[in-house]
């Protein structure tokens, strides 16, 4: 397989705080493929939102990346210097919030913050910029892009804010977009469309995108691959099509709202018991075993590392450590 | 991103590590340590001040001019007395003068704190429950209150007061005039702040409940609104002593604020002040510095309080 | 948008109309105008006759309407103390007092702006800890001890500046008088002026710190960071612009409150100015000029704030587009 786009390796991002040290994403790896979709999904608390912060370089303070790689085709970026992962952001790596209504600073045009961000990367003149910020606000589809330019952030609606805000992203062709939730905050009507231009545009300028979002639907019809975290760690990543018809992660299976056992699949509705723990509580072994209905002794004791599972598959379980699994059932 | 927030959890446990923390901070900042240690000190000196001080100096008989201008622990060169921190012109001590000037600076700030409160808290209270025409009025004066700095309304109050006090009284009545006009500088702040938890509150469906089973809305307000909004209002009413302190040093300063015969910190400073050319330091230098101390303890103690109880500025 | 001004003014006329009737209480009740202006000897019937003279028997209202009246006149009597007219006793300290209000108000401005966006910036660091250290001195400091501080430092042990007065003023047109022309008087200026801005200056600096923290914390923040914009263009280019919205009104604000404290200032240095003028009144309760200084610092006040309302809806285009929306 070709070198990665993105590749992340045993990352680790910790939060000091008064009561001990807080990890927040606990050894997680992944990679994303050239024009590839991944989708990470988890719910909120589990470290999807701190995965994007870190690829991108902007962990609050007093967070920081503890541990790990991140390369970006091969190149290490996690241990750049400020400037030299300024550099990279917006151009390399571009990231779109979830909430439009406050992404956009309201003192200034959308003229002068997409000409700003492309002027800030690119070498053109004013005149280009506002050219090229015209038709990417067409190609995002604003209606009468070249007059509406020159409206203040409050004069678009929330979905057409969140367009504007993906042009930004855009603005400086990045290889990698990074959408976090970027279609939570708006009206339900108008979320596939965005998904959908999102997608587009990107899938147009070969631009790769991790969508971050807890909309499992939104996963099954965007993303080429998937990513699940449970508590800041990584649980289970694969195939959209086939961790959606067959999860593998009891977790997984629990997120997709059905519980198919493993010789029979039986649907119906069941949320999962209990809630996922807190930062300072993390069980000992597997993160999940308090709610994992299949939970055996050694799930409580040691903690899962990512086990291979045919193509591009990997889950972080004890129920299917082959090699192992003997041992761990005399336990 | 919810993995930096604190958990939830229930109530109780909330509000036990809230108190917590609260003495938490203070026992691990040496700014509050001192700051409490330094108003503490001279809070206990004001109110033992009739014990502790040498001379009684509002008492005009002890006092003998010959004695005027005494430089600290040297013998005066008339009288041969021998003052810790020196005389003023009247030949008052220093020492004592400071002790009773701070226990009026200490009273009036204390008094116009509680006039304030009362007045402030029971504006907020009337106007979050009634709301309509009431919460208009008492938000409108407030609003335009509020875009006057305090000292000029008291400054105002205390002439206004005066003008309307006949000129017999105008002596004795002072101290009176002056915290009624620093504590109505003050009360807008309370209102704001018990006015808002009150309208949040009222609506709450125990408060309903009361309502409905017959409780006077007066015992409501008291027993469920009033216990929410301590926490800011303590922080308001610390900030607030250190206003008033200044406030009144400053109108005793400027010679409209306590009477000359009893002379707070302010008034000690502006005798001092006409005397710094002369060279006689000393007058100046002790109370400034007193009222320094105070004023800035004080402060500093609010402004340790607001950040204790407010965890997202921490 | 006109709504709004309409709404502003008429709360404006109104706020001006209850200082009026507190100022003409004042005037009114306090003491008998009469008795300070004829003496004791006079007899009973010219008092009465001149009580009806001076309207003293109409109804509160007329009476009221027409102290209104001469006050949009400037007509507010004579002072009891200094037997002028009062309105000539204010023009002609006016002057001092807006000088020393306006170079302590723009000193104020320009240090507190720059102080509060570096310690916003550079949230630790030595720097940032002394200047936030000395800030909160400086706020807990009385301003007539910080004045009188600065008299013994500068003037009395240095003898570097003046410590009283206004120095050798030029006069300019009929009744303004500066001190900015001379050399004395830049010198005299320099002591007071910093005594009143640095109250002003610490308050601008915490309020434009705080603002500028929250600003930064803001997902528009985030964002501009996220498109790779440079340090520079986040800090000063957006968080700023944004920043300075809220510390425009209250500095404007602040502006009427310098006035106020040049109470304070001018008493400590003995600045000829309208502040030490009305100190004087309250002391010896001379009852015209109070109810004239009370009406003046009122319309000072009523003016800024609506200039300030005004500004707002200049620097923020989310008003602006409410006022077109009003329009249509």
């Amino acid at each position: 397989m070709a070198q990665p786009l993105l590749s992340v390796r045993d990352l680790v991002v910790e939060f000091p705080t008064r009561r001990g040290t807080l990890r927040a994403i606990d050894k997680v790896s992944f990679d994303i493929q050239e024009g590839e979709v991944l989708g990470m999904v988890g719910e909120s608390g589990a470290g999807k939102s701190i995965t994007g912060a870190a690829i991108i370089g902007l962990i609050e303070p007093p967070g920081r990346i503890a541990g790990g790689e991140i390369r970006l085709r091969g190149e290490r970026i996690d241990n750049l210097r400020p400037e030299a992962l300024r550099r990279i952001r917006g151009r390399r790596i571009g990231m779109v919030f979830q909430d439009p209504l406050t992404s956009l600073n309201p003192l200034y045009t959308v003229a002068q913050q997409l000409i700003e961000t492309i002027r800030t990367h690119i070498d053109l003149s004013e005149r280009e910029a506002r050219a090229r910020a015209v038709a990417l606000l067409d190609r995002v589809g604003i209606p009468a892009a070249a007059r509406r330019i020159d409206d203040y952030p409050h004069h678009f609606s929330g979905g057409m804010r969140q367009r504007v805000v993906i042009a930004l992203a855009l603005a400086a062709e990045p290889e990698l977009v990074i959408a976090d939730e970027p279609t939570t905050a708006l009206d339900v009507s108008v979320q596939a469309q965005i998904i959908d231009v999102l997608k587009e545009i990107c899938a147009e300028r070969g631009a790769a995108v991790m969508l971050i979002t807890h909309d499992m639907g939104v996963i099954a019809e965007t993303a080429d691959r998937v990513a699940v975290l449970y508590a800041g760690r990584l649980a289970e990543i694969g195939p959209v099509r086939d961790v959606i018809t067959a999860a593998e992660h009891p977790y997984t299976r629990g997120l997709m709202g059905s519980i198919p056992t493993l010789t029979q699949t039986a649907d119906r509705l069941v949320q999962i018991p209990g809630s996922m723990p807190r930062l300072n509580a993390i069980p000992q072994g597997c993160a999940f075993n308090p709610r994992c209905p299949e939970v055996f002794g050694r799930c409580r004791v040691e903690r899962p590392d990512p086990i291979d599972r045919g193509s591009r598959r990997q889950v972080a379980c004890w129920l299917y450590d082959t090699a192992k699994a003997e041992e761990a059932g005399n336990v | 991103m919810s993995e930096k927030t604190e958990p939830n959890a229930p109530r109780g446990w909330l509000y036990r590590a809230w108190d917590s923390d609260v003495s938490y901070s203070f026992r691990t900042s040496p700014v509050a340590i001192s700051a409490g240690l330094v108003a503490v000190i001279i809070i206990l000196m004001a109110i033992f001040a009739p014990w502790l001080a040498p001379y009684d100096p509002y008492d005009p008989s002890s006092l003998d001019l010959m004695d005027g201008f005494t430089p600290p622990m040297e013998p005066n060169a008339f009288t041969g007395n021998v003052y810790w921190l020196g005389t003023d012109n009247q030949g008052r001590d220093i020492f004592s003068t400071i002790l009773y000037g701070a226990r009026i600076s200490l009273f009036v700030g204390f008094a116009a704190v509680v006039f304030a409160m009362v007045l402030g808290i029971a504006a907020g209270l009337a106007a979050g429950y009634r709301g309509g025409w009431l919460d208009s009025l008492l938000m409108r004066v407030a609003d335009v209150q509020l875009s006057f700095p305090s000292i000029l309304i008291a400054l105002l109050i205390f002439g206004v007061a005066r003008g309307f006090i006949p000129p017999a009284y105008r002596e004795t009545m002072a101290i009176w005039v002056l915290i009624v006009a620093i504590g109505l500088s003050d009360w807008v702040q309370y209102a704001r702040v018990v006015r808002g938890a009150t309208m949040v509150e009222k609506n709450k469906e125990y408060v309903q409940a009361a309502r409905v089973i017959g409780a006077h809305p007066f015992k409501i307000l008291v027993r469920h609104i009033l216990p929410n909004v301590m926490g800011p209002v303590l922080v308001i009413a610390t900030i607030g002593l250190a206003l008033a302190i200044i406030a009144e040093a400053t109108l005793s300063f400027l010679g409209v604020g306590v009477p000359p015969t009893q002379p707070s910190l302010g008034t000690l400073i502006r005798i001092g002040q006409q005397y710094l050319f002369s060279g006689e330091w000393w007058i100046l230098l002790f109370p400034a510095v007193t009222l320094l101390a105070l004023a800035l303890a004080v402060n500093l103690l609010g402004d340790w309080l607001r950040d204790a109880l407010n965890p997202r500025l921490r | 948008m006109l709504a709004f001004i309409i709404r502003r003014v008429l709360q404006s006329i109104l706020v001006m109309l209850v200082v009026a009737l507190v100022s003409f209480s004042l005037f009114r009740f306090v003491g008998d105008p009469i008795n300070s202006m004829v003496g004791q000897e006079a007899s009973i019937e010219d008092r009465a006759a001149l009580r009806e003279a001076l309207g003293l028997n109409d109804p509160f209202l007329m009476q009221f309407m027409r102290f209104i009246g001469n006050a949009a006149q400037g007509d507010f009597g004579i002072s009891y103390r200094l037997q002028q007219p009062v309105m000539e006793l204010i023009l002609s300290r006016l002057p001092a007092t807006l000088e020393l209000a306006l170079v302590s108000g723009v000193v104020a401005f320009i240090f507190g702006v720059g102080f509060g966006v570096y310690t916003a910036l550079r949230r630790r660091g030595w720097v940032s800890n002394s200047i936030m250290t000395l800030s909160l001195i400086g706020v807990s400091l009385p301003t007539f001890l910080i004045g009188v501080l600065l008299i013994w430092v500068f003037a009395v042990e240095f003898q570097m500046l003046p410590s009283f007065g206004r120095g050798d003023v030029v006069r300019v047109g009929d009744w303004w008088s500066t001190g900015f022309l001379t050399h004395s008087g830049r010198l005299s200026l320099i002591l007071p002026a910093f005594t009143l801005g640095l109250y002003q200056m610490t308050l601008i600096m915490r309020l434009v710190r705080a603002e500028m923290l929250e600003v930064l914390r803001t997902d528009y923040i985030k964002f501009a960071r996220a498109r790779g914009l440079t340090n520079r263009a986040v800090h000063f280019g957006h968080a700023l612009k944004n920043t300075m919205v809220p510390v425009i009104t209250i500095t404007g604000l602040q502006l009427g409150s310098i006035i106020a404290f040049a109470i304070i200032t001018e008493t400590v240095f003995q600045w000829p100015g309208v502040g030490a003028l009305f100190i004087n009144s309250v002391r010896f309760v001379d009852v015209p000029v109070m109810a004239a200084y009370l009406l003046l610092i009122a319309l000072i006040f009523v003016l800024i704030n609506l200039v300030v309302d005004l500004l707002y809806y200049v620097v923020d285009p989310r008003l602006r587009a409410d006022r077109a929306a009003a329009r249509h």
